[in-house]
Order: C-alpha cells, then structure tokens, then sequence
C-alpha cells in the first residue's frame, strides 16, 4: 500500500525542459507546488570535457529510470529495442546536454493545412495525414516565446521585430516584439566561409539561436567554447536549463518542493474522474502525492504511456483516453539523411559547439515555391563547428583509404579536421497508422509495459530529404568542399530527442488529447507539457516552443487556478 | 644515416614529439634515442586479460594504427591497456569476446603460419588480419582500439598524448578564445586530461543505472 503524502497544490511530473520552466510563474504566484523527477541533482563540476564518458559511453543518459524504459519500435511486424535512451533524468533534464538551439516557429508551421490549402489546393496535403492548423497562430504563442527568451536567456540576432527585417538574421520568421536578450554566438573561420558561399548563392545566412550566453546574463558566465557541449553539460553555467535557470528561482520562493530518485508510475482519478495524485515508487517504497492539479511534464513517449498506464473504471483506455487519441498522431522529426563534406584544408573545428552555426531558411517551411514540387514543407541548413578526436579518428576514409593500418592511419592524420556534417532539420507530419502505444511484451523492471513506437516516415518525408540534401550539397561545393556523402533515408522512426504528439492540442476533442490552454479535454485539472502537445514540427529544434508553451499552459493555470482546481 | 624511421622506432613513446612539431622533429627524435628509459615500453600490470591473451592484443592493435612514418601509434598510446582496463570495467560484458576473438586470431596464425600472431612479422600480422577484417570481433577491437588511442588519457590510454598529437586535435581546453577558432592557426597542443582540472568530479562512466553520490537536495 503505498504511503498518502501531504496533500500539496500542484505536482508537476517531470522536472525538465518544460516541467521546469513551468514550474516557475506557478511558484511565483504563490501557489504550492511539488516536482517528481526521476533523476538527480548534477552541477557544473560533472560536467567534464571527456569525450569517452559523454559521448562514447553515454554517460549523460545511463540514468535511473530511462534506461529500463527505453521505447520498443514495431517495425514489418518486428519489434526492435534500442540500446540506450537519448533522453537524460535529471534536475533539468536532457536540457542539461541539449544543444540548446532555442527557435521559435515560422508562421507556416502553425497553418499547414490551411496555407497549403490557400496556396496549393487541398490535394496537396500528404494522403493519410491527421495534420491540423493549431488552435492559434504565432501571434499568440509570440508573448511567451518573448518571455522565455528572456527568463532563461537565449542569444541570436533577430530577422524581424515588429515587422522590420534585418538581413542580419532569419527575414522568414515571424515578427518579435523586440530583439533577443543576448547577441548571437560568436562566428568561427569556418561558419564565416559557409555564409560568405550561401551568400553567393543568393541566400540569407544567420546565426541561429541558443539558450546560451553570448555573454554574462543574469550573473551566470559567457559561453566558453569548449567543444564539449554535445551531450554534455556546461562547466560554466553559460547552458541555459532550467537547473541554473528558473529552478533555482522557482526554490527561491520557498513554494516548490523538489523530489528526486521518484520513478512515477501512474496518474490516479476521483470518482468525478478528475486527477487526484500521482503514484510513484523510491527504492521500492511506493507513495501517493495528492493534489489538486496534475502536469505531466516527462517527455513525449513517458507522457503518452503514463497517460495509457493510468487506468480506471472512468478511463478503462488509459487517463484522458475515451476518445482513442492518447498515442496518436506521433511523429519524430526528420532529422536524419544526412550530407557530409570533405574539404580540402583544415577548417579548426576542434572547438565550438553545435549552437555556433549559420542557418539557412530559404528552404524552410513554405518559403519557397512548391508549385512545381511534390511535396509540402521544407528544412532548415544547419552547418556548426564541433569536433572531437574519438569521433574524428572515427572518420569515414571516402573510398581513398583502408580502414586500419599504415595507409589509414596517414589519411586520418592529414583528414581529421576537413570533414563537416550538416544537421537537416525537415517538417514531419501526423500520419493516420503513426501512433504510440503499450508494448504488448516488454515491461519495466517494475512489470509496467514500456512504450512502443509505430509508426515510418512517408513519401512527402523522402522527396522532402532529396530536395534538401540536394540543397545542401550545393551549399558545400559552393564552399569547395570537394567530396560530399549523403546519409541514406530510413524510413524507421527511431526513439528521438525530437518526438512529436501523442497528447496533441486542438480544440476537437474527437482528434486532440489537450485543448489550446494545453489542459485535458477529458480532464480539466490535467495539464500536459512537452512536445507531445504540438501537431507540427516546423523545421527546428522543438525545445523553446515546449517551454514557451509550457509557460503559457503554467500562466493560464494561475489565472484560473479556482476555476481548474476545484 | 640512420633512417627516421628507425629513429622513431628506437624513440618509441617520445616519437610523439615529431608529431607536436614536425619542424623540430629529427632533434626531438634524436634527443629521445638517446635516452635509454624510452627505448621500450614496459606493460602496465594486467588488469582482465591473461598475459597471452595481452600478447596478442598488443600485436592487433600495434598493426591497426602501425607505428611508421607518420608518428607513433596505438602501440606507444597504449591501446591495448586501455582495452584491458575497460574489460574489467565498462567493457567488461566484452571480455568472453575478447577470449574468443584473440584466441581465433591466434589460431589464424598458427594455422597459416605455424606461429603464434604476437610472433609473426608485421606484414604476415596483416595477412592474418586480413583473413578475419570482416567478424564482428575485428570491427569490436577496431574500434576500441580508436578508443584506447584517441581517448582522454584518464582511461589508460592515448598516453603522452600520442593519438591527440597524431590527428592534430588541440587539447582539452575549459577556455577557448576566438583566435582559436581560426582556420590556419597553430596551436599549441594543451598535454592536459580533463581530470587534471580540478575544477571537474571524476566521474566514472558505469554501468550501473545511477551517476552516484549525487542525491539529494542541494539546497
């Protein structure tokens, strides 16, 4: 039996990404809050520059809870596991390794189905896609965006406040209501050189944004540039998760409790089938958190299952389940597929980080003529410096050399540095037979079914990687890369620090799990936060949209707080 | 005249310096040959294989990134250390495919050549190496091998820095300026692990499903 504890205001779910930052206007509003989180308090002095442990070896994921529910995927009837979770459990989540590339959505993003529609005809949305105009445009989520930018602190130079483009940064995104809080991250020889050629090619470089300091913010360090900011944490503070963030503010106003080492199992309901509290076990021992409102902040997968795990006489399907959609309308981003260039000099990536790069959205979302394409959507070009020597020693020999011995040996000591990998960031669709559930077979160590991934990418995501690779390539050689190497498409969706839906927001409750405040249609004092609310992707990193969400969804529950909490 | 190949086999582990500065390279050489403590290099007590075992991996790894012209290689950054450490470590559920993986290397040998691998001439090694490129085993050792050179030398391996020095990768920095990151500077390598700063925990990579001595609330 496990054991009540004292009942509290709101308890949050997960004290990541989005869990954290919501937790902030919560406490700040004087209302109680407690935080369960699977993982641990790390600091800076964790964070070391060693590519072995971080990289190699996975250490910022070999957590407590994630590895033994690392989601299976149903692939032609088989079922594939993964060996590790790229997710982190921790006092600030995987937003303590991210790469902390923090863009808002363009426009388009928000209205596929209703610009496609205007611009190319119905038919050009993909067959079988369950994709929907969100309940709101940009203009709406643009106050949030603004406010988190400046809580937590993201760098980068702003294309377009209030309707002014500066072709100093993206001229496709949305109108801000003022700049950033911080310049851009600083360029590198080589970021230079990719933007001098995408110039040429008539295109609009950028550097993108980061939730991390160009300089001093809000008394935590400038960045460093130390190159192990890839899957590990910052030694300086400079990273901006919500552990250095607005955790810490958020303590400060004696409202939030946090708990660590809580693996929750389960959301449980009254008998007028609102969220009463939360399950979870320590050690063994099992305990029971009332409260009067429940957020649940895990991440898309651990959202989604919890949810299907919950059941009761009033949800025999799963919590907030009667309609059938808890699970559906998954998507992972299309990030894969690949371009790597081989150049012929050194370029010194040795240092850096992924954030420190040069955009181009010129092939982003509809920002370019799809008349004569068979396809929707677009990606952004991402090329960044960062390097290290376990991963360059790793290098492909391009066909002119062995893979051991003398010969490769001499090819990697001249090549080791020539290399550069762009990252491909592609919209992703909802798609009708792409959705999560329970797997049948496998359980956690505590016996409960893990996650399952069904779902493949689809013809529009094929034609769409083509397109941009071919985009890409040509980026390169303008550069005088002098060979080039495509990733190959698979059409598996993996288990990905970019997952989609689930719990999508909408204001049908026959197709969406959480209506446009990100409350559940089914339950009104259960807030869902993270990516597995949003319907679309975009073609970016999806974090600083789950946070400006999460942020919003925090706001609306204190403004309302009689009327949610009962 | 004596060869700079051969200068760099008697160098042995100080041959890194030929690699840190090619300019001064033949005076670096020189100079470490004519030190007696560097003419060889002594095996660091074993730590999971058998010393046969050890043999045999010192010899793979030693043709897989070969000491020659282009500096010294896995050999003098001490791979195979590194490997044997880790299989009592964080490698450790490979240590029955390090057993079975050498020991059908071994027997390669012995039935090409009637000798066992750690004995054979380099290019008969590669014979041997040859025959079996395409297991899983050699991709493993492979690997590790990368691993065991190019690693922080925290983990018993890329010793004095051979396999940073080799590739040209600058060193671990906690500061890195602009200029650092310009292409066509020459930095000087930074001979530091990332443990030497104390400002880091060592931490261990594990196994184990917990980062270890973090609970509990800070404030």
């Amino acid at each position: 039996m496990a054991t009540r504890l004292k009942d509290t205001e709101v308890v949050v779910i997960g004290l990541g990404a989005a869990g954290g930052v919501a937790a902030l206007p919560i406490a700040q509003a004087g209302i109680d809050i407690v935080a369960l989180e699977a993982g641990t308090w790390l600091s800076k002095r964790d964070f070391a520059p060693d590519e072995l442990r971080n990289n190699v070896r996975d250490w910022p994921q070999a957590v407590q809870k994630a590895q033994h529910e690392i989601p299976t995927q149903r692939v032609l009837g088989a079922t594939l596991r993964s060996p590790s979770h790229p997710m982190m459990n921790a006092v600030g989540g995987t937003a303590l390794h991210y790469w902390a590339q923090s863009w808002r959505l363009n426009p388009w993003d928000f209205k596929v189905v209703s610009e496609t529609t205007k611009r190319y005809g119905a038919s050009r949305i993909p067959k079988g896609s369950t994709v929907e105009d969100w309940p709101f445009g940009l203009d709406e989520l643009e106050p949030y965006y603004d406010r988190v930018e400046h809580e937590i602190g993201v760098s980068g130079q702003a294309g377009n406040v209030r309707g002014a483009l500066d072709r100093r940064g993206n001229i496709f995104e949305g109108a801000r209501s003022r700049a950033y809080p911080m310049p851009p991250l600083r360029g590198t020889d080589f970021t230079d050189m990719m933007a001098s050629a995408a110039t040429a090619l008539g295109w609009h470089p950028f550097p993108g944004p980061a939730a991390i300091n160009s300089r001093t913010y809000d008394g935590r360090s400038a960045c460093m540039y130390h190159g192990f900011c890839n899957k590990g944490g910052c030694h300086v503070d400079a990273k901006n998760s919500p552990l250095v963030t607005t955790i810490p503010k958020a303590q400060k106003t004696g409202r939030l409790q946090v708990v660590t080492r809580a693996h929750v199992t389960t959301i449980d309901v009254d008998r007028n089938g609102r969220a009463s509290g939360v399950n979870y076990v320590t050690d063994g021992v099992e305990y029971f958190q009332p409260a009067k409102v429940v957020l649940l902040a895990t991440y898309t997968y651990e959202n989604a299952r919890t949810l299907l795990l919950s059941k009761s006489p009033a949800f025999p399907k799963g919590l907030s389940n009667n309609h059938g959609q808890v699970g559906r309308h998954y998507f992972s981003h299309n990030q894969g597929v690949g371009v790597t260039a081989l150049f012929p000099k050194n370029l010194n990536n040795w240092y850096g980080l992924p954030a420190q790069g040069m955009a181009i959205d010129d092939w982003a979302d509809d920002n370019f003529d799809h008349s004569g394409l068979d396809f929707i959507g677009g990606g952004n070009l991402w090329v960044y410096s960062d390097r290290r020597p376990i991963a360059a020693a790793s290098m492909d020999t391009w066909k002119k050399a062995p893979s051991w011995g003398s010969a490769w040996k001499a090819f990697v000591r001249e090549h080791a540095d020539r290399t550069n990998t762009a990252y491909l960031q592609k919209t992703t669709l909802p798609y009708e037979d792409n959705y999560l559930d329970l797997d049948p077979s496998v359980t956690d160590p505590l016996g409960n079914a893990v996650c399952r991934i069904n779902a493949t990418y689809k013809d529009n995501d094929f034609k769409l990687a083509t397109f941009i690779q071919d985009k890409m390539e040509q980026w390169y050689r303008a550069a005088g890369a002098i060979e080039i190497q495509r990733g190959p498409f698979i059409p598996v969706m993996g288990v990905t620090t970019h997952a989609y839906g689930g719990t999508r927001m909408g204001d049908n409750r026959e197709t969406n799990v959480v209506n446009r405040w990100g409350f559940a249609h089914e339950v009104p004092n259960l807030g869902i936060l993270g990516a597995s609310v949003m319907g679309t992707s975009g073609a970016r990193n999806p974090t600083l949209t789950a946070q400006a969400l999460a942020w919003r969804t925090a706001e609306h529950l204190v403004k309302n707080w009689k009327s949610i909490a009962g | 005249m004596i060869s700079r190949r051969e200068l760099l086999k008697r160098a042995g582990i100080a041959g890194a310096a030929v690699v840190v500065a090619p300019a001064a390279a033949s005076e670096a050489a020189e100079a470490a040959a004519q030190t007696p403590a560097a003419a060889a290099i002594a095996r660091e007590p074993l730590e999971a294989l058998t010393a046969a075992e050890a043999d045999i991996l010192e010899a793979v790894c030693a043709r897989l990134i070969p000491t020659d012209d282009s500096g010294p290689g896995a050999k003098e950054a001490r791979a195979a250390h590194y490997i044997d450490r880790a299989l009592a470590g964080f490698l450790a559920p490979s240590r029955q495919a390090y057993a079975a993986g050498l020991a059908a290397i071994d027997k390669a040998a012995m039935d090409a050549r009637g000798v066992p691998f750690a004995k054979l001439a380099a290019a008969d090694q590669d014979a041997v190496l040859h025959s079996v490129e395409a297991t899983p085993f050699f991709a493993l050792v492979r690997t590790h091998t990368i691993q065991g050179t190019f690693c922080d030398p925290f983990y018993g391996g890329n010793a004095n820095f051979v396999g940073w020095d080799l590739i040209g990768y600058p060193g671990v920095r906690t500061i890195v300026t602009p200029n650092e990151q310009r292409m066509g500077v020459t930095l000087k390598p930074n001979h530091k692990s990332a443990y030497e700063y104390a400002m880091f925990t060592k931490a261990s990579a594990s196994r184990e499903p917990s980062h270890g001595g973090h609970d509990g609330d800070p404030t």
